[in-house]
C-alpha cells in the first residue's frame, strides 16, 4: 500500500496551482504497487517541478513523485553509455562524470531537471543546430505502461517515438539510457557579442555555425531600430589546456551562491515596466560594443540562473508565465518582428528573452524543435491582458508555419495546438494502443484534448 | 576496512551507504529485497568507483547471521563498521489481534537485531576494532498505546546496545546508539505535524560523523533529546491516561 497524500503542485512559472494526491516512490517495487493503487484515478508523474506550466500537473488525480529513483544502474566508461533511473537529475550527472571527462550530451538552461522529464519534453540545449535534442543521444527507455507491463523501447519503434516529447503520457519513464559526452574539463570557450539588431543577430547566428553551443539574450523593451538587439552568446567546451581562472569574482561567486535564495514572494509591483526597462538598458549596455572573448566555468554560461535558487519566487505569488514558440527560416524575419512589437506595443516587457536559431533535427511525436528561430519570453502572471496578448502571439506564430513549446505552456487552446502539431493524432494513436483508458493524464493533456 | 549497511534499501540507510563511499569505505549492503540492494549498489560503484556488494539478509532466519557475516567479510574484507538499520514497523492493530504480528515485529527488530550484532562483535573483538551502529528509536523511549510492540521491542535493542557498549568497551568496539525522531521517510511522508523534518542526507552525515567521533548516543535532531526528555518526566499516573 502507497501512502497517499494531498498536496499542492505547481510548475516553475508557479501558475497553475493543483491539488492532487501524491505517492513518493523510494524504491522500483513502489512504481507497480502505487499504480495498482490508484483507485481507479489517473496518475502522471512529477519529479522536480520545472517544467514551466501544467504539463506535470494533474487536478485530482494520482500523482507519483519520483525524484527519489535516481540510482545509476550502468556505465561504461570506455563509451560513455550510462543506464540510469529517470529520477537523477543532470545536476547529479556533472556532479559524478564532470570529474571523469564527460557531460550531458543536452542541458536545458538548468540543471536541476530530472533525465525522466528531459526525455518527456525532449529537451534541447545550445547545442541543437550541431547536436540535436536529447533523445538523439539515448538509445533506450523502460517504461511503466497503464497496463502495469514495463516495457523498453529504442529508437525508432512507435513507443519511444511517442514517449519522447510524450508529455509522460504514454507511461511513467523509468530508465534511460543516456550517451554522456566527452569533455576536457569545466571550462567553456566562450565569446559575446554586442547585438545592435534582429538583422545583426542572424549576421552573428549564421557566422557562429562553428561554435558548438550558441544562445542570445534578446533586449525586448527596446523597439524601432534597436528592435531585438541584445548579447549573442557562443563557445564550445574547451580543449585539454585551456583553463580559465575563477578569479577573485569566480571565487567570490561560489562563497555566496549557497547564500542566494529567493525565500519570499517578491511585492507584485516589483517586476514592472519600469524595472523591466532598466534591467534591459543595464544588461545590454554592461557588454561593450564588438566580440568579447573569455574562459567561462561551464555554471555560468550553461546555467546562469541557477545561481539564484528559487529566482520564480520574485514575480510573487502570481507567478509566471513561460512562452517558447519556433517559427520556420524566413529572410525577412517577419514572425519574430511581428512578435517583438506584439511585445513592445502592449508594454508587457519580458523580463527575460532568449533567442536562438535550431538546427535541422526533427523528431516525431509532440518533440518541440523545428528548423527556424526559437524565442522564449517570460512574463509576470498579469492575467486577462496577458492571455490576449499571448493568443495574438500564438495567431503570429501560426500564420508563420509555427508553434509553441508545451513544456511551457499553461495556457494553449486545443484548436490551435492541433494546428501547430499536425503530428498529434498519429501520436494518440501510438499512447491509445498502449495507454487506452487514458490512465496517464496531466492538466496539458487534458486541455490539449490528449487526456 | 569495509562497512555492512544491514536494511540498506531504506532512504536513510541508502544515503549513510553514500556517505562511507564517499569516503572510500567498501561497502556492503543487505536487505529483504536482494534486487534493490543490488541496484543500489550499482549506483554506489559507479557513483563513488568503490567496491559496492550485497545480498540478501533475513532478520529472524538468527541461526544464518554467523555465516552471513562471515560471507559478507569473504566479499567485501574485514569489518570496520556494521549499520544495524533495519526495522519493521509492523501494525500495532494487527499485533493486538494476532500475536503472529506482534512477534514478527519483536523478533526483527529486537531479537534479529541484537543476533546480527552479536554475529558482527564476536569477529570486531577478535580484531579488537569496529564499530556498530544500532538504528534504536525514539518510539522506545516509553512505551505508548499507539505502537508499543514496536516501541518495546526499540526500547529493548537500545537497551541491548547499551550492555553491548559496555561490554565491549575493553576491546576498543564502539557501539552507538542512533535514535531518530521524524525523517522524511514514507513513514512520515505527507504527516502535518509542528516539528520539523529531517532529510535522510542530513541524518546520514550526523550518523557518519557520529559513528567516526566514537559517540554513544545520538538523538536526530537533536532536539528530540529535550523532547524525549520532557515525555519521559511526565507521572505515569497522567501518561496512561493520554494519547501520544
Amino acid at each position: 500500500m502507497q501512502r497517499w497524500s494531498e498536496m499542492e503542485l505547481h510548475g516553475w512559472g508557479r501558475y497553475p496551482r493543483v491539488r492532487s494526491e501524491c505517492a513518493r516512490l523510494e524504491r522500483r517495487a513502489d512504481v507497480q504497487a502505487a499504480l495498482a493503487d490508484r483507485d481507479g484515478q489517473p496518475v502522471l508523474a512529477h519529479a522536480l517541478g520545472r517544467s514551466y506550466g501544467d504539463v506535470a500537473l494533474l487536478r485530482g488525480g494520482r500523482v507519483l513523485l519520483t525524484r527519489r529513483l535516481d540510482r545509476m544502474l550502468d556505465f561504461d566508461p570506455k563509451t560513455g553509455w550510462l543506464r540510469c533511473e529517470a529520477g537523477v537529475s543532470i545536476e547529479d550527472l556533472i556532479e559524478v562524470f564532470l570529474p571523469r571527462g564527460w557531460f550531458p550530451p543536452v542541458v536545458p538552461g538548468t540543471q536541476f531537471v530530472t533525465l525522466g522529464g528531459a526525455v518527456a519534453n525532449d529537451i534541447h540545449g545550445k547545442n541543437h543546430h550541431v547536436d540535436g535534442t536529447l533523445c538523439d543521444h539515448v538509445r533506450r527507455i523502460e517504461l511503466l505502461l497503464a497496463s502495469g507491463e514495463i516495457v523498453a523501447c529504442a529508437p525508432g519503434e512507435p513507443l519511444f517515438d511517442a514517449t519522447v516529447g510524450g508529455l509522460g503520457l504514454t507511461g511513467l519513464i523509468l530508465t534511460v539510457d543516456l550517451k554522456l559526452c566527452p569533455v576536457a574539463g569545466p571550462w567553456v570557450e566562450m565569446e559575446s557579442v554586442r547585438v545592435e539588431n534582429l538583422d545583426h543577430f542572424f549576421e552573428v547566428s549564421a557566422e557562429s555555425k562553428s561554435f558548438t553551443h550558441t544562445v542570445s539574450w534578446i533586449d525586448c523593451v527596446t523597439s524601432g531600430a534597436g528592435l531585438g538587439r541584445g548579447i549573442f552568446m557562443r563557445g564550445r567546451h574547451a580543449p585539454e589546456g585551456v583553463a580559465g581562472s575563477d578569479g577573485v569574482l569566480g571565487r567570490f561567486a561560489a562563497a555566496v551562491s549557497p547564500l542566494l535564495d529567493v525565500p519570499v514572494d517578491g511585492p507584485p509591483w516589483l517586476m514592472n515596466g519600469l524595472t523591466m526597462r532598466a534591467f534591459n538598458e543595464a544588461y545590454f549596455h554592461k557588454q561593450p560594443k564588438g566580440v568579447t572573448a573569455a574562459v567561462s566555468h561551464y555554471e555560468p554560461f550553461f546555467f546562469p540562473l541557477d545561481f539564484v535558487r528559487n529566482w520564480n519566487r520574485i514575480y510573487g505569488r502570481r507567478g509566471f508565465l513561460q512562452y517558447q514558440l519556433v517559427v520556420p527560416p524566413d529572410p525577412e524575419h517577419r514572425a519574430i518582428r511581428a512578435v517583438l512589437e506584439e511585445i513592445t506595443k502592449a508594454g508587457m516587457a519580458s523580463f527575460l528573452a532568449v533567442i536562438k536559431e535550431f538546427g535541422g533535427a526533427v523528431h516525431p511525436g509532440l518533440s518541440f524543435p523545428r528548423p527556424g528561430v526559437t524565442l522564449a519570453l517570460d512574463f509576470p502572471n498579469h492575467g486577462a491582458p496577458l492571455l490576449a496578448l499571448l493568443d495574438r502571439l500564438d495567431a503570429v506564430v501560426l500564420e508563420a508555419g509555427g508553434r509553441v513549446y508545451l513544456g511551457k505552456d499553461a495556457r494553449l487552446p486545443r484548436d490551435r495546438f492541433r494546428r501547430m502539431y499536425p503530428e498529434w493524432e498519429a501520436w494518440k494513436a501510438v499512447r491509445d494502443a498502449h495507454d487506452p483508458g487514458r490512465v496517464f493524464q496531466s492538466e496539458l493533456g487534458r486541455r490539449l484534448g490528449l487526456s | 576496512m569495509s562497512a555492512l549497511i544491514l536494511g540498506a534499501t531504506s532512504p536513510i540507510a541508502r544515503q549513510l551507504a553514500q556517505r562511507y563511499a564517499e569516503a572510500n569505505t567498501p561497502v556492503f549492503l543487505a536487505a529483504r529485497d536482494a534486487d534493490e540492494a543490488a541496484q543500489i549498489a550499482a549506483d554506489l560503484r559507479i557513483r563513488h568507483r568503490v567496491t559496492a556488494a550485497s545480498g540478501a539478509f533475513d532478520a529472524t532466519d538468527f541461526e544464518a547471521h554467523a555465516a552471513f557475516v562471515e560471507a559478507v567479510e569473504d566479499a567485501v574484507g574485514p569489518l570496520t563498521v556494521a549499520v544495524v538499520a533495519f526495522g519493521e514497523m509492523g501494525d500495532q492493530e494487527a499485533s493486538e489481534h494476532d500475536f503472529a504480528a506482534a512477534r514478527r515485529v519483536i523478533e526483527t527488530n529486537f531479537t534479529g537485531a541484537a543476533s546480527v550484532c552479536e554475529a558482527v562483535a564476536a569477529r570486531m573483538v577478535e580484531r579488537g576494532a569496529g564499530s556498530i551502529v544500532g538504528f534504536a528509536s525514539v518510539a522506545g523511549d516509553r512505551g505508548r498505546k499507539s505502537n508499543y510492540f514496536y516501541g518495546s521491542a526499540k526500547g529493548a535493542f537500545a537497551l541491548y546496545l547499551q550492555g553491548l557498549r559496555n561490554r565491549l568497551h575493553e576491546s576498543g568496539v564502539g557501539v552507538l546508539t542512533a535514535k531518530l525522531g521524524f525523517v522524511d521517510t514514507r513513514m512520515t511522508f505527507g504527516m502535518q505535524t509542528g516539528i520539523p523534518i529531517a532529510s535522510p542526507e542530513a541524518v546520514s552525515r550526523a550518523l557518519f560523523d557520529a559513528q567516526r567521533r566514537g559517540i554513544d548516543t545520538l538523538y536526530y535532531p537533536r532536539f528530540w533529546r529535550g523532547i524525549m526528555g520532557v515525555v519521559g518526566a511526565i507521572p505515569e499516573r497522567l501518561f496512561k491516561r493520554m494519547s501520544l
